[in-house]
């Protein structure tokens, strides 16, 4: 594979405009999908959100079986076993989507993603005759169960045990599952048990004896969806019931999660276009001093700031369902693929964790800022605002905190660095070599002065890292200070390379002049913003890892990738605002 | 039995209007949908299949863009596509509408005709009624149910403060009204299915017309947004002066008495 589409290569090598993929180029079967579902959520489900809140009995199923006859829980799993074998593109517009029925998203989410998922990458091929028609339809719905009351982040270190019976034929599990999500519902649960100390993924049935349940959690938000904790004593599980390998259960629920965290960024850019056009509304119709308060420039100003930002975590989503859907589209899914699903999956893992961080990051931007916008009204919970902002409270913690997310980018680029995956080692000294010669200024106007910020933004992050890992050696792996702000620096760098990407690319495609001045616009204005961002981190992390002499010449190497030529961001915003007032919604839905 | 539904691409109902700089509605950027009384048109017509066997045909008319609303009938269960689409038919009134799609109806064999019963758009309830006319078929307007058995057809359909069932002998046209059902959601496998279904485009000289025949029998001089809603004022004083005062204004200013 080449390095530039190789998981985390980007950080190495110049990717091109025709190398990420776009939501642009979604073709007529994705959009008529994207419609559908919005259509289906909105009136379908729409009007039954308060009941749904109230986890009114049975709701959230029926709900289930409803999308499960539209195919909805189909797309991800093969057309022999009741599904739709769709492409990663129609996982991501169906998830945009679906967050149109609040609380639902969540059943959804966890039912078709980390739920369903483990069985079509990694079960056998009897497993998959035996659960997938069922949770294709939604006469069966799964839930995953890694969490422990002891062990969240630290999922490797569970306490649910999984001992085989004397005739060999069972597994006697023993232990409990906290906050499950679809727990008061589910038929099917994936649970990670130990066996021998080795973590081991087992199917277990609702009405297998032993297994019991918690009472429901109650929530800050989400408050739709079923969470409670799953109790299993003595519960027998046949040896055929264990997905993936014995021992390598790790192998699954790291490899499920990374899908999870990609199909939770597209629930996340989905739900954040919901707030922008709930809070548009609202500045639309409410007046203070006589005037609406889209008119206003304080407020103008959040809405160029919040579809800037669901612009950038857009354009790095849909790149990454590229490089999902290139992976993962050769995988015979029907059969057992479990090697192959494992390497596929786990090739964009640094991708898929930066866009849980990012999405998750930006849908809690949308509404804290939405919130604001509707003033008092914001606080109040007749308005939607007030629940789009607890619900989206969770995004940052589960699927891996963001900490944890963050933590695994420098974790995973350092591990392939060692392996000879990834020569970041190497790509960090040329950056030091080629010092001298980064800082001239380039001809380049407009967007191709933007891919050039991007290319010395690499470079500014690979010498940053390279410091670190160069003084402080071994000592770097723990020191999470560090990691933290070299995870920020990476975050930025594939944000604002997606949104660059993705601008030059719209520009020569058959969209409106609106379309493309707004992806130039907010990919100016994002870019700045990441900018801004990126040289504060590099900054931390050097001075933290270099002292004397040596910091004051990386310093004045910093100065060189970071001279940028000045913009007017107030103009930008200004422009941005126009586009987003009055369309009245994320401009380019 | 072989049912033709007619239907019409129109803005989504939460479109913002605007206008460009020619005067003119301005379709860029803006969602378009299946205009909501022909979903009932669509749906019917494929529930009658189910019941009854035979096909079901869309036809349409409108630019490059209806072919997606084409596309989503047959997601829905529709079996073929007809649009007719060509560059002189931008601007069109009615008795056109009625005219093209006539022509492009004759060559399908058809034993109900179905539409919707109005476009949300520019509230236009002819085009159905003129194609009966014009093709020489029995028209129902509005209808609320439907029952057919192949050889004749019983609709009920809304009169005022009440409702009328009629036998109509096929071929007919029928136009729907709110509450003749439920559309379903085009199903994922239906999207999947509906891109191998037939979509003809066609223009006028494919139909054996000709641009020159049919200038439309009224244009639309301008277009004007609603003008913005103006606060309103409050008249103080006494009863009885402001009573006058009331009265003199709703005559001479707002000129409604």
């Amino acid at each position: 594979m080449e390095l530039a589409l190789k998981g985390g290569g980007f950080l190495l090598a110049d990717v091109t405009p025709e190398q990420v993929f776009t939501p642009e180029e979604l073709n007529e079967d994705h959009l008529q999908l994207k419609r559908m579902t919005a259509n289906f959520v909105e009136k379908e489900i729409g009007p039954h959100i308060e009941a749904l809140e109230e986890q009114q009995e049975g709701l959230a199923r029926k709900f289930m079986a409803q999308a499960g006859e539209l195919g909805l829980l189909g797309l991800e799993i093969p057309e022999e076993m009741g599904g739709l074998s769709m492409d990663k593109y129609a996982t991501v517009v169906v998830g945009e989507e679906v967050p149109r029925g609040a609380s639902f998203a969540v059943s959804f989410a966890a039912h078709t993603g980390i739920g369903t998922l483990p069985i079509v990458y990694f079960g056998t091929p009897e497993q998959k005759e035996k659960y997938l028609p069922g949770l294709a339809s939604g006469e069966k719905i799964a839930a995953y169960c890694l969490t422990e009351p002891g062990s969240g982040s630290d999922a490797l270190g569970a306490k649910t045990t999984a001992v085989l019976n004397e005739e060999g034929t069972h597994y006697i599990l023993n232990g409990t599952k906290q906050f499950i999500t679809n727990a008061g519902f589910a038929d099917v649960f994936l649970v990670y048990a130990k066996v021998d100390g080795k973590l081991t993924n087992f199917i277990v049935e609702r009405d297998m004896p032993g297994v019991s349940f918690g009472p429901e959690e109650k929530k800050m938000g989400i408050k739709g969806s079923s969470t409670r904790e799953v109790i299993l004593e003595d519960v027998a599980v046949p040896v055929e019931n264990i997905v993936g390998e014995l021992g390598r259960g790790h192998v699954v629920a790291f490899n499920i999660l990374n899908v999870g965290r990609f199909k939770l960024a597209a629930a996340a850019i989905g739900s954040a276009q919901i707030a922008l056009e709930t809070a548009l509304k609202y500045a639309s119709e409410r007046k203070q001093f006589g005037v609406t308060l889209d008119t206003f420039g304080a407020i103008r100003a959040k809405f160029a700031e919040i579809a800037t930002q669901c612009y950038m975590a857009e354009s790095v989503v849909y790149r990454t369902a590229g490089l999902m859907d290139e992976v993962c589209k050769d995988l015979d899914l029907t059969g057992d693929c479990r090697k192959e699903a494992g390497k596929a999956l786990e090739e964009y893992a640094i991708e898929c964790s930066l866009n849980k961080v990012l999405a998750s990051e930006v849908l809690d931007f949308a509404v804290d800022e939405g919130v604001q916008i509707h003033g008092g009204y914001g606080f109040i919970s007749e308005y939607p605002i007030e629940r789009m902002y607890r619900d989206s409270r969770i995004n940052r913690l589960f699927e891996g905190t963001n900490e944890i997310n963050r933590l695994l980018v420098p974790g995973t680029l350092l591990k392939r660095a060692m392996n000879g995956e990834l020569p970041l080692l190497q790509a960090a000294q040329n950056v030091s070599k080629d010092l001298m010669s980064v800082g001239l200024p380039s001809d380049n106007e407009g967007l191709e002065a933007l891919l050039d910020m991007v290319g010395k933004a690499k470079k500014l992050c690979l010498m940053a890292a390279g410091i670190a890992a160069q003084n402080l050696g071994m000592e770097l792996k723990d020191n999470q200070y560090v990691l933290m702000g070299m995870a920020e620096m990476v975050l930025q760098v594939y944000a604002m390379e997606s949104a660059v990407l993705r601008a030059m690319k719209v520009q020569d495609m058959d969209v409106t002049d609106d379309h493309k001045l707004f992806v130039e616009k907010a990919a100016t204005l994002g870019c700045y913003t990441a900018m801004n961002i990126l040289e504060q981190h590099a900054k931390e992390v050097i001075c933290a890892a270099a002292e004397g002499d040596s910091l004051s010449t990386v310093l004045a190497g910093m100065r060189k990738l970071t001279r940028r030529p000045n913009v007017d961001m107030i103009g930008l915003r200004k422009d941005v605002a126009d586009l987003v007032v009055e369309k009245g919604k994320y401009p380019i839905r | 039995m072989n049912i033709v539904v007619c239907i019409k691409q129109t803005f989504d109902t939460e479109a913002k209007i605007a206008l460009d700089s020619q005067g003119k509605i301005d379709s860029q950027g803006v969602n378009l949908i299946i205009n909501p009384y022909d979903e009932f048109a669509i749906e019917e017509g494929i529930r009658l299949k189910e019941q009854l066997g035979g096909e079901v045909t869309v036809v349409s008319l409108g630019g490059e863009r209806a072919q997606e609303a084409i596309r989503t009938a047959l997601a829905m269960g529709a079996d073929k596509g007809i649009l007719v689409s060509d560059p002189s038919l931008e601007e069109v009134d009615e008795w056109v509408a009625a005219e093209v799609l006539a022509k492009a109806v004759e060559g399908i064999s058809y034993d109900l005709l179905l539409a919707g019963r109005i476009a949300i758009d520019d509230g236009s309830a002819q085009v159905a009624v003129r194609l009966a006319e014009k093709l020489g078929v029995p028209s129902v307007s509005s209808v609320l149910k439907i029952e057919a058995d192949g050889e004749k057809i019983t609709a009920v359909r809304e009169i005022d403060g009440g409702t009328e069932t009629l036998e109509i002998p096929l071929p007919a046209m029928v136009t729907a009204q709110k509450g003749l059902n439920e559309p379903r959601y085009p199903s994922v496998a239906g999207i999947m299915k509906a891109k191998r279904k037939p979509l003809n485009v066609v223009s006028l000289a494919d139909l054996g017309l000709n641009a020159g025949d049919l200038s439309p029998k009224m244009v639309v001089d301008s277009t004007a947004l609603p003008e913005a809603r103006k606060g309103g004022r409050k008249l103080e004083g006494e009863p009885d002066q402001v009573a006058k005062e009331l009265v003199q204004l709703l005559r001479d200013e707002a000129k409604v008495i």
